[in-house]
């Protein structure tokens, strides 16, 4: 049983790709007559590319499948040219425990539509106080450990993760967040907030957090991974610390390089994230760290919640964006169409760099590559219609964006697993 | 026009024809006439999540003058604590057949997101740090009923800009009535970006108040100390209060304004309070015309 793409573009070149068992067995001239069980599919005017690798999304299950599921979790994926996706181990309960760990993998592989790794937390409970069983959730199948959402505030704890963690070279991942300094602010602190009367959250309380987590990681000479930076100090701090030699690497998401707290007037609530959606400077500056390496990857921080849950208001509305379904457009949009980064680049921040930090398989297009693939139609230009989200999440404030780019294969281990009529 | 959200965005002809239509409603106030029908057989529903008795007995006062049916829901008494969303609130409201729904909360947008939702006129009655457009109008009302005229005053708002939405709102309407208006307080009561607002930031009491012919302090809330934003309301008083002495640099028409209630020797010296230049009073007066006038028009389809 064989995949077999005829005429699709890849680095500039029109080629066949023929995949085995998962395995891609040639990339160039030569194709062959496709027998009874063999998919074939006509890449004609479409882009091959490695399918993406979100290192950062919640898939809310177990505890919260009113907002997300594994299943629709991993619909929205595919839907998005994802082949893989890390979950963060925010769940009911807190994917603290092998047993969690294990649930989230046998979940995915009954479904077997993208691939899953769980991220176990940092503490139990997400608490800050007792460290998790790392080994054992390692060898569960954790792929990295985070607290994201409830920061390691106490420094002698993450002292403790990091250099633990670093025993085995684990990847600690933070979301750096002082909350103490985020003093109840909801939006970005600037002249935005102050018009619209929100509570804004400054930078620093940011910045801080991933000033203290470089120096750790410098000092014990173990490697953090920072979560989605959205200033341009934290940008600057990282480029600084990564110039020195310290082993951290950085994500950042789509609506710190595509939007501005501009956005925030008319107070709707899909713009609510956490980190704010900053200003126009920070943009810039995100995407000077896309263009200079400083940042190493793409992630969406996919927080898919209930319609219910976003028409709270603005200080009560929970943080987060469903963001499977529109990263590559936005990102090819605002990044490659724009002309500061190539699609190469692209394929670099939004498949290989993840793959690399997390020491994960990746789709790659040469013979023996694993046929993780997405067919990409770069010309297509149309408007984001939530309502068309597989996502139980219909959040975004990208609803009615004019983006270009839509994927319209997404195979995952040599099987079709999403294709747009 | 639907709704009274912000002052942003309204044209100085929409405010002006407001202010009008209140001097003519604080004539008559004046003369003892309280009595109208504009509003009869209307229904006004007053939806309060912040506690307020000074605006919503007055947007209350307000309506019942002028005819119309009042409701009055306190969040106390309300189903929200019954965990019933804001957005079920409103629509519940709006299938009673209100016809205005002023809306108090203490969260910036909510009278937006309401106007969103129904059909009823929504006056935001202030939302949290956002918005306070009545008594923005109203105290435009005060200062056009002493002066005469707005174009070409100076004015000076004074205090914690960081948290008032009255500060807000008044920037942008004196700014569109072409006032020009300088700020001033202690730094960690003055919101980032503010220079980006229609107003001029200054660096001291002094200067904020130079040759102003309106001079508006807010109230400051004890609980600012708390947070370590202030050490103690008397350091500030000593350094940002109001006192017959500071004035002596303001003009010689100077009028003292403040949206209440005030901290009596914190915000307002005792030599300023009760004399004839501290309009506090009136500005009480103004708002149930300005609210009059307000209600009127808007549910008369006139704005």
């Amino acid at each position: 049983m064989a995949l077999i793409i005829n005429n699709v573009t890849y680095k500039g070149k029109v080629v066949n790709l023929i995949a085995e068992d998962g395995i891609i067995v040639s990339v160039g001239k030569r194709t062959r007559k496709a027998g009874v069980k063999d998919t074939v599919i006509d890449g004609t005017s479409l882009t091959l590319m490695p399918a993406f690798i979100d290192m950062h999304v919640h898939l809310r299950e177990p505890g919260f499948e009113y907002k997300e599921d594994i299943q629709s979790g991993c619909m929205a994926a595919v839907k998005g040219g994802f082949s893989a996706v890390c979950c963060m181990p925010n769940t009911r309960p807190v994917t603290d425990n092998k047993y969690i760990v294990q649930y989230i993998l046998d979940k995915a592989a009954k479904l077997d539509i993208a691939k899953v790794y769980p991220i176990a937390a940092i503490t139990v409970g997400l608490e800050g106080k007792e460290l998790t069983k790392m080994n054992a959730l390692h060898e569960a199948g954790a792929v990295a450990f985070s607290d994201d959402g409830a920061p390691v505030s106490d420094s002698r704890m993450m002292r403790n993760a990091l250099e633990y963690a670093g025993t085995f070279g684990y990847t600690v991942i933070e979301h750096c967040e002082d909350k103490s300094l985020v003093a109840g602010g909801v939006v970005n602190e600037g002249a935005v907030a102050t018009r619209l009367g929100l509570p804004g959250i400054t930078r620093a309380a940011e910045e801080v957090e991933i000033a203290r987590n470089i120096v750790l990681a410098e000092t014990l000479g173990v490697k953090v991974h920072i979560a989605h930076v959205s200033t341009e100090g934290g940008v600057q701090l990282i480029r600084e610390a990564k110039k020195r030699g310290v082993k951290v690497t950085c994500e950042t998401c789509p609506h710190y390089f595509a939007l501005t707290d501009e956005i925030l007037e008319g107070y709707d609530t899909a713009a609510k994230v956490n980190p704010p959606i900053r200003e126009e400077r920070d943009r810039q500056a995100i995407i000077r760290g896309i263009v200079d390496g400083t940042i190493d990857c793409i992630v969406t921080d996919h927080a898919p919640h209930s319609a219910a849950d976003k028409a709270q208001g603005y200080l009560d509305a929970p943080s987060g964006i469903s963001g499977l379904e529109t990263s590559f457009a936005v990102s090819y949009t605002a990044l490659v169409d724009c002309g500061y980064i190539t699609l190469d680049r692209l394929s670099e921040l939004m498949t290989y760099a993840p793959a690399r930090i997390l020491s994960l398989p990746c789709g790659r297009i040469e013979r023996g590559g694993v046929a993780d693939l997405a067919l990409v139609n770069l010309n297509a230009s149309y408007a984001v219609d939530s309502s068309k989200f597989l996502s139980k999440g219909k959040n975004t404030p990208f609803n009615g964006y004019a983006v270009k780019g839509e994927v319209k294969y997404t195979i995952v281990g040599g099987k079709v697993k999403y294709s747009r009529r | 026009m639907k709704d009274l959200l912000a002052i942003r965005g309204l044209t100085s002809e929409i405010i002006e024809s407001i202010l009008d239509r209140a001097a003519y409603y604080k004539t008559s106030l004046d003369s003892g006439n309280k009595c109208f029908d504009k509003l009869k057989g209307k229904l006004v529903i007053t939806l309060f999540y912040e506690n307020s008795t000074r605006t919503r007995t007055s947007f209350e006062s307000a309506a019942k003058y002028l005819g119309a049916e009042v409701v009055n829901i306190s969040v106390a008494s309300s189903s929200v604590q019954k965990g019933e969303t804001l957005k079920d609130t409103a629509i519940t409201l709006d299938a009673m057949k209100a016809d205005a729904i002023i809306v108090r909360h203490s969260l910036a947008g909510t009278a937006d997101a309401i106007a969103g939702w129904v059909d009823a006129h929504v006056i935001n009655g202030g939302d949290g740090l956002h918005a306070h457009p009545t008594q923005a109008l109203l105290d435009a009302f005060t200062i056009k009923e002493k002066f005469g005229y707005t174009k070409g005053l100076k004015a000076a708002i004074i205090g914690d800009i960081k948290h008032s939405r009255v500060a807000r709102s008044n920037i942008y309407l004196m700014r569109t009535l072409g006032i020009d208006v300088n700020i001033y307080g202690p730094a960690t009561l003055m919101p980032q970006g503010i220079d980006k607002l229609p107003c001029r930031v200054c660096g001291s009491m002094e200067e904020a108040v130079k040759d102003c012919n309106v001079v508006m302090t807010l109230r400051i809330q004890a609980e600012r100390m708390k947070g370590g934003l202030l050490p103690a309301l008397g350091e500030y008083s000593k350094v940002f209060g109001i006192d017959s002495k500071l004035l002596q640099g303001a003009a010689d028409d100077v009028m003292v304004m403040h949206p209440g209630p005030v901290n009596r020797g914190v915000e307002l010296s005792y030599d300023v309070l009760d004399t004839d230049i501290c309009y506090k009073d009136k500005q009480v007066t103004s708002g149930l015309a300005v609210r009059m006038a307000l209600l009127d028009m808007l549910i008369g389809g006139e704005l």
